[in-house]
């Protein structure tokens, strides 16, 4: 993993925040009135939501170096603590709900972070898999976390946020606009903090950081806590405001790897990159499966398209390993400075 | 207790070794790979798969045994060549997660194609071991785990053998050992890794074929590379013995803690109980039992 | 940019208001691929098979042609999703039919809302079989408390009389997900009734590994053991059955343990296996011939292998397709031989009572039994025969057994009286089920 240049300057450097801006007041002004509802539905919500658990998990692999295989185990774990605690406690508001879910989520994440003390690398990639499947195995037996609903699969409540009602995919999908943008925003100011700076320092050298006083223990175990909180809250709009029901089986050990690939692909320590990663996530296989139909049409059943599917995305990731292996984020910017003003050589 | 069950202890103890020596059988191939190159190659499901698709397919076609085998393990043999050429060589000198997400990669396409080629029906596989049970002193033994426990004894021998005595063998430990050390007394590491490959791709055939007697050949042969992992944690992830010893450790707790521990807990509990047992022994031992210990570098 | 956008959007909301002429369309939420692609394949084949056939044969129903779409879901809930989005604003859905637990579940909020029924044969939610509750879910045929009633009264039938199970053991081997141990309420209340032991043990997904449990059946000594399984779990537990020397005869399947899929890759361990089914298997039925020489003598065929023509998934998908077309045909003659809306199609459903005469007419004699849906039963008591692979195929070797459904009413009632409570929903009449939307809400849903 090549280093990132750390940002010498202050956290909120105005130049690098206009961007992102603008592209939020699209997002709210602009994107409600022109997009149709398979955008919102099938496309902008679960982006927004796997964007969300990539920052996550970007903070603990790209950010902090541990590597964890177990994010859709942390997903699970935000959606099923949200339901409970918005239903059994009552009169929760929802965000209260939400808050708390991360938190459970994060407090797992440092019950299983805790071998990371211990571990390094496939090690602990491993270990995180036993999250994986405990956490599907729990939720899944025990029937109290589904409200004992005989197919344990449980429907999201309606998001009301002092009285106002997000419904309907306009409303789902400003909901979650809302939320990972106030968390990214977070996300972002954390990473210039010094505790963003120990997390990187952690990852590239371990020893080094230890010996300069960086607090090894507790900042690994901050890793796994913050991240997973991100990841769990991304589990909770995954849940409530894209597929509005929850099941066990959709938090498999195929979504944590398609966590990973959002994060590889978008490029490690970055928090673009994750939402660069979910972007070609959430539409390739929709355009391929277009394109698809499109070109071959008849010829070959939906069977045969998926697996063509499989076989490029497969493809893609290995490409874009070999070939940009810091990511699309990496590749932005090199869009980018071709692009911008060359300043003048003296 | 006072009437313990002896015998159904037993048996089911005999049932989990001889369980575990199934999951050996893929974590050897996992061992082969990272022992020459540093790689844990998540494809390893993906190419017992591959292998076992291929070979039900050629033999439902109506190709003798024989030719099948050989067929298959022909593709088997290129495919290790050109994932060396194709995936490995230009990712050479990339940290070790970015290979484990290339492997990774590399399942989906193994995976994809092999479905696309064969089809993703169900297929039976008869190896034409009877697996009806026989009893030794009052305790239940199949007959087919019996079977599949002496070929992968086989081909651990032969493995072993292999590394001990011939060229190549002692060119894959020289590798394994140091890889600059090798380079400098001559050995050409990318055969050496295309061999590694190749090897590995025909430790999945046995791997494939004896699964799929098992299971029935379809698309979650694939995930028996979930089993091997709790092995290579357990065994250590560059030691054949330790695939062994772990493989027939995990297959014997695993069963046990179903039976005895299970019920306490609703039962079920074998999905995860692996991978926990794993984890708690590596915080005792973090390279595993065998594994060697990574050293820190400053 | 914007003028663009908005001249195609509105140029897109005139096609959906313009529906086709006389088309009715079902959208597939189909898998052909992942790890159930074997029944999927052959689900969705004999559906489309059947819907082939009244088009080529009849020329649709009434006139009407039937269309369909398929988007690919590996069996994944949040892909069914994102195809129910992409297809739901087809003109003319008749009904949805994924067959699959996770992406009805995941409807029902939705199509309650669009006004459009889904079909869940032989599964789904137990409680939609209480049409006062859900107006627009249809657990055809068979729901999974009927299933173990009609198990139970099969196993009575092998012992000698229902009073014989007293004293008798019953292991129940379940998948580990919520279908799986939806019906262990159901065994405890049978075995309750009849005085039969019951013990359930679970399989984790994906059911690769059944050592421990069948090591314990066999220390158990049941006399009967039922399989409730998914997927590869099926041929597994056959296999190890063997390895630890149970008899296969003495495993009864239940609906989703009942295919060819499930029996062959045991190969000889499965020879004597029986499991329930709603529709027998074979192509030799009127409906399957007239299939072979219409559809695939055409070359329209949908199922790559044609030896697979018959089996135990293609029948159910051709039952199905039976099941919507008359549903269509009987909500036709009420609103008129066009496309219908689907609040109409509700009530054709609603009103599906298909007596074994009608069936024998239908081509299906024998192939399934008769079905009777009313608007607030809406499993439409349907009956089950059990069938036996022999090695090579699966033969009938019991009646049509009816479930016990007078006993299994009440607690259905009374867990969509619950749910009802939770989600505020009013209780719906006769006189509410008779009242149809004919406009298509889902254009202007929000």
């Amino acid at each position: 993993m090549s280093a990132r240049p750390l940002e010498t300057r202050s956290p909120w450097p105005a130049r690098a925040w206009l961007g992102p801006l603008a592209l939020l007041a699209a997002a709210y002004g602009v994107v409600p009135f022109i997009g149709s509802t398979y955008l919102f539905d099938a496309i902008l919500t679960p982006f927004l939501a796997l964007s969300l658990a990539a920052v996550g998990l970007n903070l603990l692999t790209g950010y902090a170096g541990q590597l964890s295989l177990g994010s859709a185990a942390f997903m699970a774990v935000g959606a099923f603590a949200a339901y409970n605690f918005n239903l059994r406690v009552p009169g929760l508001p929802l965000v209260v709900s939400i808050g708390l879910a991360g938190l459970s989520a994060a407090a797992l994440g440092l019950l299983f972070g805790l071998p990371s003390l211990r571990l390094r690398g496939f090690y602990l990639a491993v270990s995180t898999l036993a999250a994986q499947f405990f956490v599907q195995w729990a939720l899944t037996k025990f029937s109290w976390f589904s409200n004992d609903n005989p197919s344990g699969v449980i429907d999201a409540p309606p998001l009301t946020v002092f009285g106002f009602a997000f419904e309907g995919p306009i409303g789902r999908y400003l909901f979650a606009l809302t939320v990972v943008a106030a968390l990214t925003a977070l996300a972002a100011r954390l990473v210039g903090t010094q505790t963003g700076h120990n997390f990187i320092a952690i990852r590239d050298n371990e020893l080094a950081a230890r010996v300069i006083g960086v607090p090894v223990l507790r900042t690994k175990l901050l890793a796994f806590a913050i991240s997973s909180f991100f990841v769990g809250v991304a589990g909770v709009l995954w849940a409530f405001a894209y597929l509005r029901t929850v099941e066990p089986a959709g938090f498999n050990l195929d979504r944590s790897f398609q966590i990973v690939f959002i994060v590889i692909i978008g490029g490690l320590a970055s928090i673009r990159g994750a939402f660069f990663g979910a972007a070609l996530l959430v539409i390739f296989p929709l355009v391929l499966s277009r394109a698809g139909s499109f070109l071959l049409g008849g010829r070959f059943d939906s069977g045969a398209l998926e697996m063509s599917q499989r076989i490029v995305l497969g493809a893609l990731i290995i490409f874009f390993l070999i070939a940009e292996p810091d990511g699309l984020a990496a590749l932005w910017d090199r869009l980018a400075k071709r692009l911008s003003p060359k300043p003048n050589h003296p | 207790m006072p009437d313990f069950d002896y015998l159904f202890f037993a048996e089911v103890l005999v049932g989990g070794l001889l369980a575990g020596v199934m999951y050996s059988l893929v974590a050897i191939g996992f061992v082969l790979i990272y022992k020459t190159s540093g790689v844990l190659n998540f494809a390893q499901g993906s190419m017992v798969l591959l292998a076992a698709l291929t070979f039900v397919s050629i033999l439902e076609r109506g190709a003798p045994f024989w030719a099948a085998f050989m067929i298959t393990l022909g593709l088997m043999v290129l495919l290790g060549l050109s994932i060396e050429r194709a995936v490995l060589r230009p990712l050479v000198n990339k940290p070790p997660i970015v290979l484990f997400m290339a492997t990774l990669g590399l399942s989906y396409i193994i995976e994809g194609v092999a479905q696309l080629a064969w089809g993703t029906q169900v297929h039976g596989l008869d190896l034409g071991i009877d697996d009806t049970p026989f009893e030794v002193g009052g305790i239940l033994i199949s007959k087919f785990d019996l079977a599949a426990a002496g070929i992968a004894g086989a081909m651990v021998a032969g493995l072993t053998v292999f590394f001990r005595y011939t060229r190549i063998g002692l060119a894959f430990r020289a590798v394994a050992d140091d890889q600059f050390a090798a380079l400098a007394v001559g050995l050409r590491l990318t055969r050496i890794w295309a061999a590694v490959w190749v090897t590995a791709g025909i430790v999945a055939l046995v791997a494939g074929l004896l699964w799929g007697a098992r299971l029935g050949v379809q698309f979650s042969l694939s995930l028996v590379v979930l089993k091997a992992l709790p092995v290579l944690v357990l065994g250590g992830f560059d030691s054949i013995a330790g695939a062994i010893v772990g493989g027939l450790l995990i297959g014997a707790f695993e069963k046990l803690s179903e039976v005895y521990i299970g019920p306490f807990f609703g039962g079920g509990i074998e999905t995860w109980f692996a991978y926990v047992l794993a984890l708690v022994f590596l915080l005792v031992r973090p390279s595993g039992l065998f594994g060697q210990k990574l050293i820190e570098r400053a | 940019m914007k003028t663009t956008l908005l001249t195609a959007a509105l140029a897109a909301l005139l096609t959906l208001t313009t529906a086709h002429a006389a088309e009715q369309n079902f959208p597939l939420q189909s898998y052909r691929v992942g790890p159930y692609a074997a029944g999927g394949t052959g689900f969705f084949g004999g559906f489309i098979d059947y819907l082939n056939l009244i088009n080529i044969r009849d020329g649709g129903v009434n006139g009407v042609k039937l269309t369909w779409e398929e988007g690919e879901t590996q069996y994944e809930v949040e892909r069914g999703v994102e195809v129910y989005e992409r297809l739901k604003n087809t003109p003319g859905i008749a009904a949805w039919n994924p067959l699959s637990v996770g992406i009805a579940y995941a409807m029902i909020d939705r199509i309650s809302q669009d006004k459009v029924p889904l079909i869940t044969i032989n599964h789904g939610r137990t409680d939609s079989t209480d049409g006062r509750v859900f107006p627009y879910v249809f657990p055809l045929l068979l729901n999974p408390y009927s299933e173990t009633s009609a198990i139970i009264n099969y196993i009575g039938g092998k012992v000698g009389g229902l009073d014989k199970l007293a004293g008798k053991k019953i292991v129940v081997l379940y998948h580990g997900s919520p279908y799986g141990k939806e019906t262990i309420p159901i065994y405890e209340l049978l075995a309750k009734k009849y005085g039969f032991t019951v013990q359930q043990i679970e399989v984790p997904h994906p059911g690769n590994e059944q050592q421990s449990q069948w090591l314990t059946i066999r220390r158990a000594k049941p006399d009967y053991v039922v399989l409730r399984g998914w997927g590869v779990m099926n041929p597994v537990a056959l296999k190890t059955a063997q390895k630890v020397g149970f008899p296969a005869d003495h495993i009864v399947g239940n609906v989703w343990s009942n295919s060819e899929e499930d029996v062959i890759p045991a190969g000889e361990a499965a020879k004597g296996y029986v499991a329930i089914t709603t529709q027998a298997s074979g192509a030799q039925y009127p409906v399957l011939q007239e299939i072979v020489k219409t559809v695939y003598g055409a070359g329209k065929g949908n199922l790559a292998e044609e030896k697979r023509i018959g089996s135990v998934y293609h029948n159910l998908g051709i039952v199905n397709g039976i099941l919507n077309v008359e549903a269509v045909r009987v909500a036709q003659e009420k609103f008129g031989h066009r496309t219908l809306t689907g609040d109409e199609v509700r009530w054709g459903f609603e009103h599906l009572k298909l007596d074994p005469a009608r069936v024998e007419a239908l081509g299906a004699k024998d192939l399934f039994h008769s079905i009777d849906v009313t608007w607030d039963n809406h499993e439409g008591d349907g009956y089950v025969t059990f069938q036996q692979w022999d090695g090579k195929k699966w033969n009938v070797v019991s009646d049509w057994i009816a479930p016990d459904w007078k006993l299994l009413r009440p607690i259905i009632e009374k867990s969509a009286e619950a749910y009802a409570a939770e989600h505020n929903i009013k209780l719906r009449t006769a006189a509410d089920a008779e009242k149809v939307d004919a406009n298509t809400p889902v254009a202007t849903s929000k």
